[in-house]
């Protein structure tokens, strides 16, 4: 079972884009891929205030993804605490990743030619600290909970 | 090798502290200082490490090779820009005198260092970008309470209930300011947000009242005359410290909600149900006397409205509500030392403090030298050293900017990047980023004050300094050895902390000396010395103005409609750049390459143009016209358009940013005069713009 998901209250969420910069800084990524993004819905009036919901998305980390299964020199690993990360040793960046996630979230690093996606920061997490998006939320809005069973 | 800093961010004006990570010489990462902000950063805080890489910056220094603005340049060795430029300012002291040499700068802490190198070089005329910013909420504050904007602290976090005029928080982000109305709100306190359109900010609020574009004051006054009317003011407060609330409550009689429903557009009900909610919660009731306030005739009498607002609700050093900000002599602690040269007694050129004597004659008012400049009254002026400062983004009509400047023999613009200004500039004196510079140790004032220091966490990788080390080489090439006499930042540091005790050891823990370990609270009942008005009371009539010739309490005059076919132009901001400093930064273009326009859904259809249709944005006079796509909302009043300033810009070695999106200053044609003689701030919002369906908008498919 997935050990961790990074929560977002919506209610101190300020749509200000923070998150994914800080990943894309921290993974010093060039312009191109985004790991995480923030959306939002359409205004509508609640109590007479146009409001409107953030959402937060950046990897599923599926119990049993489809990128694992496709990748074809084995490059995508399942850790026993559930973060699915992307070796990058082994990646040839053929993207078959992307085509079968159904919400193609792997993507291409241009520079490298390889394919990227959230892994949770995971080595920031084995040192004991939170992922960039986390840590350094404009608001902390952003949360890396650990899920337990009930 | 591995190493952490503590800086201050440099990415806007607001100057977050920071904690910075490197590796031979690289950024790794940067993250808000834990002990402050608890980690929290913006994204243009972490967009820091791609300024430094980007190699679309001047990375030497620059003489123009053409003429003005032709983008041609020269590239030189810093001994020969800086010979150029001492050589020229010889010249023109000789034969004008010194006082026709101008120096602007931003706002900020460090603003006494370049207002003493221009001191000292025998000008009085020190200037920042202020007269396109808070400049009227600022003499407004003076006004009232004889001490500035800056002058309180807002205690948002134990309020109940925070009212912000056009005050877009969460798109300007002061990190720990939204942090505190985040937890307000957390806490069940109401956030009332009046604006022109729905905002990010307006979207956390509890009510929001859309007005019609310039009737703020119209509101705010309606809101005073109801506060009087339920009685909703801390009578002692006001008997205690205030002068002129009998002629306030004779003057705001006319001013009824169902007067100012009908003007500004909202319900009647809204501002009753508004006053009834502030009864029950004042003192801890806080409105944001406003930031940004440039904008519209009477904006600094709205400013002036709201201060008026906060005194009824003597909120003033009350939990809550609006604190004096404590500096070290509050504590017990002694100040640190500054160079601080005094300013030569000459008359400014802007007539600040001589033909306007109700303006703050700190950094005048820049605009006003434009008029010097053209009639050489008081005396000509000959020379603009813009640091940091870009007057063609800050100010309206860069093009009426050109003929002014066309008149100095010299114009020099010292900035991280090329502004609009630097290239049309004589020499550009490329400074180093603020990840690559130490800053002078600076006293941030507050209930727990502090003093905080900026360091270097890089050298820089391209030939760029830091500007203390441009105008000391620039100040020792023009006989003037006293102006700095210290050949490094660590020695001016340990000159600076000498009174204190501290060493800048002292600030490598945290980034930061704590000067008081819990907040310092005055008796709100001995407030008595604070006011520093003419009378010492909090003056509703102020003394100041009234010698000035200018009322006090202005009868309220309805704005002017938009002509038909036109709509006002609003502009503002959003919370992924700081202006044009950053529309061309790679991480933060990527993320809003260009500003949209927009426009209400029923003025849009009327017009013919759909949600992304590209529009033309044509100024006034149609020398300006800019395309960019419609953004078709319902929430903005259908007289305004709105787009973000800092876009539009004509650098060519700015790829990213290159014509991207459109400029609301270069659609304010003519308005470089359009000022407020009372607060002193230009008036940015009074402009009037044609939008059209762009023929541009692909039609049919002739192409391969």
């Amino acid at each position: 079972m997935n050990k961790y998901m990074i929560y977002l209250n919506g209610k101190r969420c300020i749509g200000c884009h923070g998150c994914e910069v800080h990943c894309k800084a921290n993974k010093n990524l060039p312009v191109g891929p985004y790991l995480c993004e923030i959306d939002h819905s359409v205004m509508v009036k609640v109590k007479s205030v146009p409001k409107t919901e953030f959402s937060f998305r950046s990897c599923y980390h599926c119990e049993d993804p489809f990128c694992l299964a496709i990748c074809p020199t084995g490059a995508i690993v399942k850790r026993a605490d559930g973060i699915v990360y992307i070796d990058q040793e082994k990646c040839i960046g053929c993207m078959a990743c992307a085509g079968s996630c159904p919400w193609t979230i792997p993507q291409l690093n241009p520079e490298t030619k390889k394919a990227i996606k959230c892994d949770y920061c995971m080595d920031r997490v084995d040192a004991g600290l939170n992922p960039a998006c986390v840590t350094k939320c404009t608001t902390h809005a952003l949360k890396f909970v650990e899920l337990r069973p009930l | 090798m591995k190493k952490s800093v503590y800086s201050i961010c440099g990415m806007c004006t607001v100057r977050c502290p920071i904690r910075v990570e490197t590796e031979n010489n690289r950024v790794t990462w940067i993250e808000g200082n834990q002990h402050l902000l608890g980690g929290a950063l913006c994204a243009k805080g972490s967009a820091g490490p791609a300024l430094v890489a980007d190699k679309e910056r001047p990375g030497q220094p620059l003489i123009r090779d053409g003429a003005r603005g032709s983008g041609r340049w020269k590239k030189v060795s810093w001994e020969t820009a800086l010979d150029y430029i001492a050589e020229k300012l010889k010249k023109i002291k000789a034969e004008h005198g010194a006082e026709s040499v101008v120096l602007s700068t931003r706002g900020g802490p460090w603003q006494d260092f370049f207002k003493s190198f221009i001191h000292a070089f025998g000008s009085p005329n020190y200037t920042n970008h202020d007269s396109t910013c808070g400049r009227n909420t600022h003499h407004a504050s003076l006004s009232v309470y004889g001490v500035g904007r800056k002058d309180y602290a807002y205690d948002i976090k134990n309020a109940k209930h925070l009212i912000l005029f056009g005050r877009n928080m969460f798109s300007s982000l002061r990190i720990a300011e939204n942090l505190q109305t985040l937890d307000m709100l957390d806490n069940g306190g109401r956030l009332t947000y009046v604006d022109v359109r729905q905002t990010i900010t307006g979207l956390k609020s509890t009510r929001f009242l859309q007005v019609r574009p310039g009737t703020d004051y119209a509101l705010a006054l309606s809101m005073i005359h109801e506060v009087i009317k339920q009685k909703t003011y801390d009578k002692d407060f006001l008997d205690r410290y205030v002068t002129g609330f009998d002629e306030l409550c004779t003057f705001i009689e006319p001013y009824t909600p169902a007067w100012a429903a009908k003007e500004c557009g909202v319900r009647e009900q809204a501002i009753k149900n508004f006053v009834a909610e502030i009864k029950e919660e004042m003192p801890k009731v806080i409105f944001h006397p406003g930031w940004n306030l440039s904008r519209y005739k009477d904006s600094f009498y709205a400013s002036r409205a709201l201060h008026i607002l906060n005194v009824l609700m003597g909120n003033i050093e009350q939990k809550g509500g609006l604190l004096i900000p404590k500096g070290p002599g509050d504590c017990g602690k002694k100040g640190i030392q500054a160079i601080n040269i005094a300013k030569p007694d000459i008359k400014r050129a802007d007539g600040v403090g001589w033909k306007y004597k109700h303006f703050d004659k700190g950094p005048g008012l820049a605009h006003l030298f434009f008029n010097a400049m053209e009639t050489e009254d008081p005396y000509p002026i000959k020379a603009w050293i813009a640091m940091r400062h870009d007057p063609f983004s800050c100010m309206p009509d860069p093009k009426k900017q050109e003929q002014h400047f066309d008149k100095l023999d010299l114009l020099v613009s010292v900035d991280t990047h090329y502004s609009e200004f630097g290239w049309y500039s004589d020499v550009i004196l490329p400074e180093c980023t603020y990840l690559e510079r130490d800053s002078p140790i600076c006293v941030q004032k507050g209930p727990k004050p502090r003093l905080a220091v900026r360091r270097k966490a890089v050298d820089p990788e391209t030939d760029t300094k830091p500007a203390w080390q441009i105008f000391k080489s620039l100040a020792d090439r023009l006989d003037m050895k006293d102006f700095f006499p210290y050949a490094t930042m660590e020695e001016y540091w340990k000159w600076q902390l000498e009174p204190t005790g501290y060493t800048i050891k002292d600030f490598d823990d945290k980034g930061f000396v704590s000067l008081a370990d819990n907040p310092v609270l005055f008796d709100p009942l001995q407030l008595d010395g604070k006011f520093k008005t003419p009378s010492g009371k909090i003056e509703l009539i102020s003394k100041k103005l009234t010698d000035a010739g200018l009322p006090s309490l202005k009868e309220y005059i309805s704005p002017i409609k938009p002509p038909r076919g036109m709509f006002r132009l609003v502009y503002g901001r959003t919370a992924v750049h700081s202006h044009g400093h950053t529309t061309n930064n790679p991480l933060l273009n990527e993320l809003m390459p260009k500003n949209s326009l927009w426009i209400n859904i029923k003025s849009a259809e009327r017009l013919g143009i759909a949600h992304g249709d590209l529009v033309d944005v044509v100024a006034e006079d149609e020398s300006y016209c800019g395309t960019i796509h419609a953004n078709v909302v319902e929430y903005i009043h259908p007289e305004a358009v709105f787009t973000l300033h800092g876009f539009g810009k004509e650098i060519p070695l700015q790829t990213r940013s290159f014509h991207a999106g459109i400029s609301d200053q270069k659609l304010m044609i003519n308005k470089l005069d359009d000022w407020d003689p009372a607060g002193g701030g230009i008036n940015l919002c009074e402009a009037f713009v044609v939008v059209r369906r762009s023929v541009k908008n692909p039609q049919r498919r002739i192409e391969l």
